[in-house]
C-alpha cells in the first residue's frame, strides 16, 4: 500500500500522520467497512468531514450501515498470453480496492468455475489471438462457457474489456465471444463491452472508468471513480519514470547479425543501454520498441498523394503537431490497412472503387485487397484523393509498439537490455515490403543510434521460482530468445536444476542462433542438453517436435520430475505442433488415454509449469 | 622388433601428443564415431581430428568467414577436406563420374587433383563425410590413408607414351598401396557400416606393418620412369626410379630420404632429396617398401614431430647405416644401381599416341582445380567426355589431368567434346604458366600464411608479359609456390619458387633443378608482389640474352652468382 504524504495526497499533515498509523492497522473487513461508510458519509453529510475536523469518528464507525457486503464483491478476470490483460487486469484490481470493494482478481485458468454461480460482479479482460483464438490462460474458461456445464448466470453483472488488433480478421473477438456468451446465460452488462486496437490505452481507460462508474452506480454510491481514469496510464511498473506512454531512449551498444553468410534470413541481435533509465526486467519480460517506418515509403507517400512533407498536422489526438514527414514516419501506421481505415478513407476520395469494395458481396475481395497491402497502394489504387494531409492522417492509427522477447538478464548484464529480431522483407504486390520495426532495427539501428523502448513485464513466462526444477525450454528461430535471458539468469543463480532446449531453424551451418553462446553454456554445464533440427538440410524436413517425440521417454521423466515447460516461437504452426507432440509423449510414455494426456497437460499448465510466449 | 645393430638406439625423447593420441586411439577409433554425431558443433575436438586424419580427412574452416562468423555468435564454418587415394593417379570414368557427382552433392562443387595425384574435395559437412566416404568406397576407391601418419598415396608416373610400362609399373604402385594400407577394421566400422571387431584378438596382429602407433610421420613413396622425373622421385621418402631394358620393366633403383617440409626460423628443419642406394627387381620392391617403412617406424623421432620425417632419421644416423639396417631387415642386399637420365619434370600436353595404338590427351588444369566458372565450363567438359570414355583419367604429378586409352574410334568424339568446352592444354599460355605448381592454402587450408591457388595465377598475369617481351614464352620455367613451408607443391624443387610468410609476403627460392635433382636455394625473404616483380624482371632478362645453349633457369641462376647450389638438404640454410 502506497504511504500517504502531503504531497501525494489532500491531506494536511497531522491527518496524514494519523492516518498513516490508522490505516496499516485495519483489517480487511474494517478497510470495507470504512470506504462504505465513508463514501455514504460523503453523500449526505457532504463536507461533514471537513480539513478542520480530522478526527476519525471511530466510535460512530458502528452506527452507519454500509453497503451491502455482498454487492461490494467483485471478480476480475483475465485471459493474457502477453501480460497487457492481466496488468489492466491488476491496476483495475487496485483501483476498486482503494474504493473499498473487495476484488478477487485471477487468471481465468485459475478460476473455479462453479463458483461462477455465486459471482455477481465480474469483470473481463481478455485479448484474441491468431485467428480469433482465447489465450492459453483463457482456454479451459472458455470452453467451459460454451459446454453443457455452463450455468445460468441471471444474477450476474457484467462487462468485457477486448484486447486485439484491427488488422487481424476476427478482430476482439474473444472478447465477443464472452460478452455475448455471458449475455445469452442470463448476466446483464454493467457497461458495453469495449474493443481496443493496439493502442490500447485510452480506451481501456475509458472502460475502467465506464465499469467503476457502473459498479457505484449500482451500489448507489457516489461516483468516485474519476479518479481511475489514469489507472490504464499508470499500468506499467512505477519504479522508472520511463513506460509505454513515456519510453526511453536507449542507445544501440551492438547490432549483430547473428546468420552466417549465405543464409536467406537476417536476424539481429541487438544490445541497448538501460543505463540510468531505472529500467530494469526479469528473464521472460519482453521489449516494447517504437519504431520509424520506412523512410523511403513515407516519401513514397507524400509523393502519391501530392501533399507536403513540411506542412504542419496533427501528430496525435492531444493535439500535439508537427510536420507531415515526422507524423508518417514516427507518428501513424501507414503499413498496415483495415476495414475500418478503408471505411472512414473510402469518404475522402471519389474513386468509387473503394466504396464497391467495401459493400457487403465483396467481403472476400475486400480481404484479399487488405491482405499485403499498406496506405501507398490505397493512395495510388483510389486516387484522386482530394484531402489535405492534416485531415487524412486523423483516419490512421497510432504507430504502435512491438514486442520483442528480452534475449539477455538483468543480472548477467546490469544495465543492459538485448533482444533478437528477424528481419521481414518479402516483396508482395510488385513491391519491396518490409516489416516496420524489424527493418528498422536491421538498417537504421548502428551503435549509437537510440531507440524509444520499454519493458514489459509478462508474469505467464517466468522461470521457476525454485532453481532445482529442471527447465524444458522450446524455443526455434528467434523463439529461442528468452531462453538465451533464462540461461544466463540460472547461471548468475547457480541454479542447480537440470536444463534442456531444443532450438531449430533452417541450416546449421548460418541459421544456429547464438551456437557459441550455447557450446559454452553446454560445456559450463548451465545447459544440460541441447538438441537441434535443422528443416533444410536433410531431404526430410525436421523440427524441434520430432527431436520432442524422439526423446519422449526421458522429456517424461523430466516431467515427472517436475520439470517446468516453456514454449516460445511461432503461434500458427510449431506452439501447436509442440503442443501435438508433447501430448503424444505424455500419452505413450505415461500410458494414458488421450483425455488423460490432455488433463494432465492442464495441469501442468494451471500449476504454471507449462507456459508459453508465442505470437 | 629386434634391434638389429646395438651401436645405433632409436632417439629417445617423450613422445609428442600426436604419440599420445595415437597409442590411445584404440587402432585410428578415438571418440570418432560419437563426436562425429554431436549435433551441436560440424567441428570435432583436436585429438579426432588428428585421427580423422588417418581416414582420409582433414577438418578445415572457411578462414575468410572466421572473423564475421565469431561475431555472428556462430562457430568457424567448419568443413571438411576429403582425399581419394588413387595410386598413381589412375581412375575409371565411372569413377570419375561418382567424384564429380559428390563434389556437388556433399562438397563445394568443385574437385582438385593434388601434387600428390590424389582427388580432394572440399567443403563437405560432418553430417555428410560418412556418406560421401561411403559412396567413394562403393565405387571401389578410398580414402584410408590418404592423410596422417602412414604411407600417402603412391605416386607413379603417368607416361602417356609408354603404355605397357605404364600399366607394369602402375600395378607396383597399386600394390605398394595394397600392402602399406592400415589393416585397422576401424574404418570400417565407422564408416561402412562394418561390424565391430573384437579388439586384440589373441595372437592377432591388428597392424602387422604399422603396429598400434603407426609410423612418426607421413611417408610418401613415388615411381618415376625416365627420362620423366613428374612425380619429383628425389623428393619421396622412399623413390623407385623404372629401369627398363629391352622395353621391359628390369626393376628399380632406390632413393631413400627425400623430403620437401620444413618450418620458417628453423635451420634444423630443411628440404631434402633422396639418395640412391640400390636396384631391386619388380617382385622385391614390396618387401623393400615394407622394410624401409619399419625401419622409419622404429627409428624416426616420435618427440619432436617437425624431425620426425624420415629424411631426417637418415640424416641422423647416415645412410650407411640405413644400408645395413634395410639388408639385415631384407636378408638379402641391393644390387648396384643402374644408370639413369631424366631430362624434365614437367607434362607434354595435348593428343599423343601411345606405343599400344591407343590416344592420350593432356590438358592444362591451373592449379589442378577441376571447377565450371562462368567462361571456362571445364568441369561440365570432363564429366561429358567421362560420359563416354571407355579409357582411363590419369591425373599428373603436375595438377592436370590425361584422358588416356582412347580408342582411334573414341577420338574424334573427346576431341569434340574438348573443343567444345574450350578444354585446353595450355598451348594459348606460356610454358611458364603450364609449368607452374600451386598448393590449396587459403580459404581452407589451416596451415597457409599466405595465398597459394588464389594468388599464383594473378602473379603469373605480370610475370607473363615480361617472359613474352623477354622472348621466353615456350621456355619451360618449373615454377611453385606454397602458402605455408610444409612443401605440398614441391617448392623446394622450383626453379622459382615463392613460400608464403605472411598475406602477401613470401620468401623467394630459385636454383632448383629443372628436372628435379636438385633443390633451390633462399633469393630474398618476405617480399611483397611489387619487390617480387622488381627482383625477377631483370633476372629474366638477362636470362633470355644469356643463357647458355639450352640452359636451364635454375642453372643459369646459379652460373650467375644470384645463388648457390644446394647439393644437399644439409646446406639448403647455408
Amino acid at each position: 500500500m502506497v504511504q500517504l504524504h502531503v504531497t501525494n495526497s489532500p491531506f494536511s499533515e497531522s491527518q496524514v500522520e494519523l492516518l498513516n498509523r490508522l490505516v496499516p492497522t485495519l483489517t480487511e473487513t474494517q478497510r470495507i467497512w470504512l470506504g462504505g461508510y465513508l463514501a455514504a458519509l460523503g453523500v449526505n453529510a457532504g463536507a461533514a468531514v471537513s480539513a478542520a475536523e480530522p478526527s476519525v469518528p471511530a466510535e460512530q464507525a458502528a452506527i452507519p450501515a454500509a453497503a451491502p457486503a455482498a454487492s461490494r464483491e467483485v471478480t476480475i478476470l483475465f485471459g493474457s498470453q502477453t501480460g497487457n490483460c492481466q496488468r489492466l487486469a491488476t491496476s483495475l484490481s487496485g483501483k476498486l480496492k482503494e474504493q473499498g470493494f473487495s476484488v478477487n482478481l485471477s487468471a481465468m485458468n485459475s478460476f473455479k468455475p462453479n463458483t461462477l454461480k455465486k459471482t455477481e460482479n465480474l469483470l473481463l479482460l481478455v485479448s484474441t489471438h491468431g485467428e480469433g483464438e482465447p489465450p492459453d490462460n483463457a482456454r479451459s474458461f472458455y470452453e467451459f462457457l460454451y459446454s453443457k456445464r455452463a450455468p445460468q448466470l441471471e444474477g450476474l453483472h457484467y462487462s468485457v474489456l477486448g484486447l486485439g488488433d484491427t488488422s487481424y480478421e476476427f478482430f476482439c473477438q474473444t472478447g465477443k465471444d464472452f460478452d455475448q456468451r455471458l449475455e445469452e446465460l442470463g448476466g446483464a452488462r454493467l457497461s458495453p463491452r469495449i474493443d481496443c486496437d493496439l493502442d490500447y490505452d485510452d480506451p481501456a481507460a475509458e472502460w475502467i472508468t465506464q465499469v467503476i462508474s457502473a459498479l457505484n452506480a449500482r451500489l448507489n454510491a457516489p461516483n468516485i471513480a474519476a479518479a481511475a481514469v489514469q489507472a490504464a496510464e499508470h499500468a506499467d511498473a512505477p519504479a522508472s519514470p520511463f513506460s509505454r506512454n513515456q519510453p526511453y531512449y536507449a542507445e544501440v551498444l551492438e547490432n549483430l547479425n547473428l546468420n552466417g553468410r549465405g543464409s536467406d534470413r537476417e536476424t539481429r541481435h541487438i544490445e541497448l543501454s538501460l543505463e540510468g533509465s531505472g529500467l530494469s526486467f526479469e528473464p521472460g519480460d519482453s521489449l516494447g520498441v517504437y519504431p520509424e517506418n520506412h523512410p523511403q515509403l513515407v516519401e513514397d507517400l507524400i509523393t502519391a498523394m501530392g501533399w507536403d512533407a513540411q506542412q504542419t498536422v496533427p501528430l496525435n489526438k492531444k493535439g500535439d503537431k508537427g510536420t507531415l514527414r515526422e507524423a508518417l514516419l514516427r507518428h501513424y501506421e501507414i503499413t498496415v490497412l483495415t476495414k475500418p481505415l478503408l471505411e472512414q478513407a473510402a469518404k475522402l476520395t471519389s474513386a468509387p472503387g473503394l466504396q464497391e469494395l467495401l459493400l457487403p458481396e465483396r467481403q472476400q475481395a475486400l480481404k484479399d485487397y487488405i491482405q499485403g497491402r499498406d496506405l501507398l497502394d490505397l493512395a495510388v489504387d483510389f486516387a484522386p484523393w482530394e484531402v489535405p494531409a492534416a485531415e487524412f492522417v486523423t483516419i490512421l492509427r497510432k504507430l504502435p509498439a512491438r514486442l520483442y522477447s528480452i534475449s539477455s538478464s538483468w543480472s548477467a548484464n546490469p544495465d543492459e537490455v538485448h533482444f533478437t529480431v528477424r528481419a521481414v522483407r518479402y516483396e508482395a504486390h510488385g513491391r519491396q515490403r518490409y516489416g516496420v520495426c524489424s527493418v528498422h532495427c536491421a538498417e537504421r539501428a548502428e551503435p549509437g543510434a537510440k531507440l524509444p523502448v520499454f519493458i514489459q513485464s509478462n508474469p505467464n513466462f517466468k522461470l521457476p521460482a525454485n532453481p532445482d526444477a529442471p527447465v524444458i525450454m522450446i524455443g526455434p528461430g528467434t523463439g529461442v530468445a528468452p531462453f538465451r535471458s533464462f540461461l544466463e539468469e540460472r547461471e548468475v543463480q547457480g541454479a542447480a536444476g537440470k536444463t534442456w532446449l531444443f532450438y531449430g531453424d533452417r541450416r546449421f551451418v548460418t541459421d544456429f542462433l547464438y551456437q557459441t553462446d550455447w557450446q559454452r553454456m553446454l560445456k559450463d554445464g548451465v545447459l544440460s542438453r541441447l538438441d537441434v533440427a535443422f528443416s533444410r538440410d536433410t531431404a526430410e524436413k525436421v523440427y524441434v517436435q520430432h527431436r520432442l517425440l524422439e526423446h519422449s521417454r526421458e522429456l517424461y521423466a523430466w516431467l515427472q520430475e517436475g520439470a517446468h515447460i516453456y514454449v516460445c516461437g511461432d503461434e500458427k504452426h510449431m506452439a501447436h505442433d509442440v503442443h501435438t507432440a508433447l501430448l503424444t509423449v505424455i500419452e505413450e510414455e505415461g500410458g494414458m488415454s488421450a483425455e488423460a494426456a490432455a488433463a494432465y497437460l492442464d495441469t501442468l499448465q494451471q500449476e504454471q509449469r507449462y507456459q508459453r510466449d508465442v505470437y | 622388433m629386434a634391434n638389429h645393430d646395438p651401436a645405433v638406439k632409436p632417439i629417445g625423447g617423450p613422445p609428442s601428443d600426436v604419440e599420445h593420441i595415437k597409442i590411445e586411439s584404440n587402432y585410428l577409433r578415438g571418440a570418432l564415431e560419437e563426436t562425429l554425431r554431436n549435433p551441436i558443433t560440424g567441428g570435432l575436438p583436436e585429438d579426432d581430428n588428428r585421427l580423422l586424419k588417418f581416414h582420409g580427412s582433414y577438418m578445415q574452416d572457411d578462414r575468410d568467414l572466421r572473423l564475421e562468423r565469431e561475431r555472428s555468435k556462430l562457430e568457424p564454418a567448419y568443413q571438411f577436406m576429403l582425399r581419394v587415394v588413387a595410386p598413381g593417379g589412375v581412375a575409371s570414368a565411372a569413377q570419375w563420374l561418382v567424384l564429380d557427382e559428390l563434389a556437388h552433392k556433399y562438397g563445394n562443387g568443385t574437385l582438385r587433383l593434388t601434387t600428390r595425384q590424389a582427388f580432394q574435395m572440399h567443403g563437405v559437412l560432418k553430417w555428410n563425410l560418412k556418406q560421401t566416404i561411403k559412396t567413394i568406397n562403393d565405387t571401389l576407391m578410398t580414402t584410408l590413408a590418404a592423410c596422417g601418419d602412414v604411407n600417402r598415396n603412391v605416386m607413379s608416373s603417368p607416361n602417356p607414351y609408354q603404355s605397357e610400362l605404364h600399366a607394369e609399373v602402375n600395378e607396383w604402385a597399386r600394390r605398394l598401396s595394397d600392402h602399406l594400407a592400415p589393416r585397422t577394421p576401424a574404418y570400417h566400422e565407422i564408416w561402412l557400416d562394418g561390424e565391430k571387431v573384437v579388439d586384440s584378438l589373441e595372437g592377432v596382429e591388428i597392424e602387422p606393418i604399422y603396429g598400434p602407433v603407426y609410423l612418426p610421420r607421413k611417408f610418401k613413396i613415388g615411381l618415376a620412369v625416365p627420362p620423366s622425373n613428374d612425380v619429383d622421385v628425389f623428393s619421396q621418402d622412399l623413390g623407385l626410379i623404372a629401369v627398363v631394358q629391352d622395353g621391359k620393366l628390369a626393376g628399380f633403383n632406390v632413393a631413400v630420404g627425400g623430403g620437401m617440409g620444413m618450418t620458417h626460423g628453423d635451420v634444423n628443419t630443411y628440404p631434402q632429396l633422396g639418395r640412391v642406394i640400390g636396384f631391386c627387381r619388380p617382385e622385391q620392391v614390396i618387401d623393400v617398401a615394407e622394410k624401409t617403412v619399419t625401419i622409419q617406424r622404429d627409428y624416426g623421432n616420435r618427440s619432436v614431430r617437425k624431425n620426425a620425417r624420415f629424411k631426417y632419421t637418415i640424416d641422423r644416423h647416415g645412410i650407411e647405416w640405413f644400408q645395413r639396417e634395410l639388408h639385415d631387415r631384407l636378408g638379402w642386399q641391393l644390387e648396384e644401381a643402374r644408370t639413369y637420365q631424366f631430362d624434365h619434370s614437367g607434362d607434354r600436353y595435348g593428343w599423343v599416341k601411345g606405343y599400344d595404338g591407343k590416344w592420350n590427351l593432356t590438358l592444362y588444369i591451373q592449379s589442378g582445380r577441376i571447377h565450371d566458372t562462368e567462361d571456362y565450363l571445364l568441369m561440365t567438359g570432363l564429366r561429358e567426355i567421362a560420359k563416354i570414355h571407355t579409357g582411363e583419367f590419369r591425373l599428373t604429378p603436375n595438377q592436370n589431368v590425361i584422358i588416356a586409352g582412347v580408342t582411334s574410334a573414341k577420338k574424334r568424339k573427346i576431341a569434340e567434346l574438348a573443343a567444345r568446352y574450350g578444354l585446353t592444354d595450355g598451348a594459348m599460355h606460356t610454358a611458364l604458366r603450364r609449368s607452374a605448381l600451386s598448393c590449396v592454402a587459403l580459404p581452407t587450408c589451416g596451415l597457409a600464411m599466405a595465398e597459394a591457388e588464389r594468388y599464383l595465377p594473378q602473379l603469373l598475369d605480370k610475370l607473363e608479359p615480361v617472359i613474352q617481351e623477354a622472348g621466353l614464352s615456350e621456355k619451360e620455367i618449373v615454377i611453385r609456390m606454397t602458402g605455408c613451408p610444409n612443401g605440398c607443391a614441391r617448392p623446394a624443387l622450383g626453379e622459382i619458387a615463392f613460400i608464403g610468410k605472411a598475406p602477401g609476403r613470401y620468401n623467394l627460392y630459385m636454383g632448383a633443378g629443372f628436372s628435379g635433382d636438385r633443390l633451390n636455394k633462399l633469393y630474398k625473404e618476405n617480399i611483397d608482389e611489387r619487390e617480387i616483380l622488381e627482383t625477377l624482371t631483370p633476372i629474366i632478362q638477362q636470362y633470355a640474352k644469356e643463357r647458355l645453349g639450352g640452359e636451364h633457369f635454375g642453372d643459369f641462376v646459379i652460373r650467375s652468382g644470384y645463388v648457390k647450389a644446394t647439393t644437399s638438404g644439409l646446406n639448403f640454410h647455408k
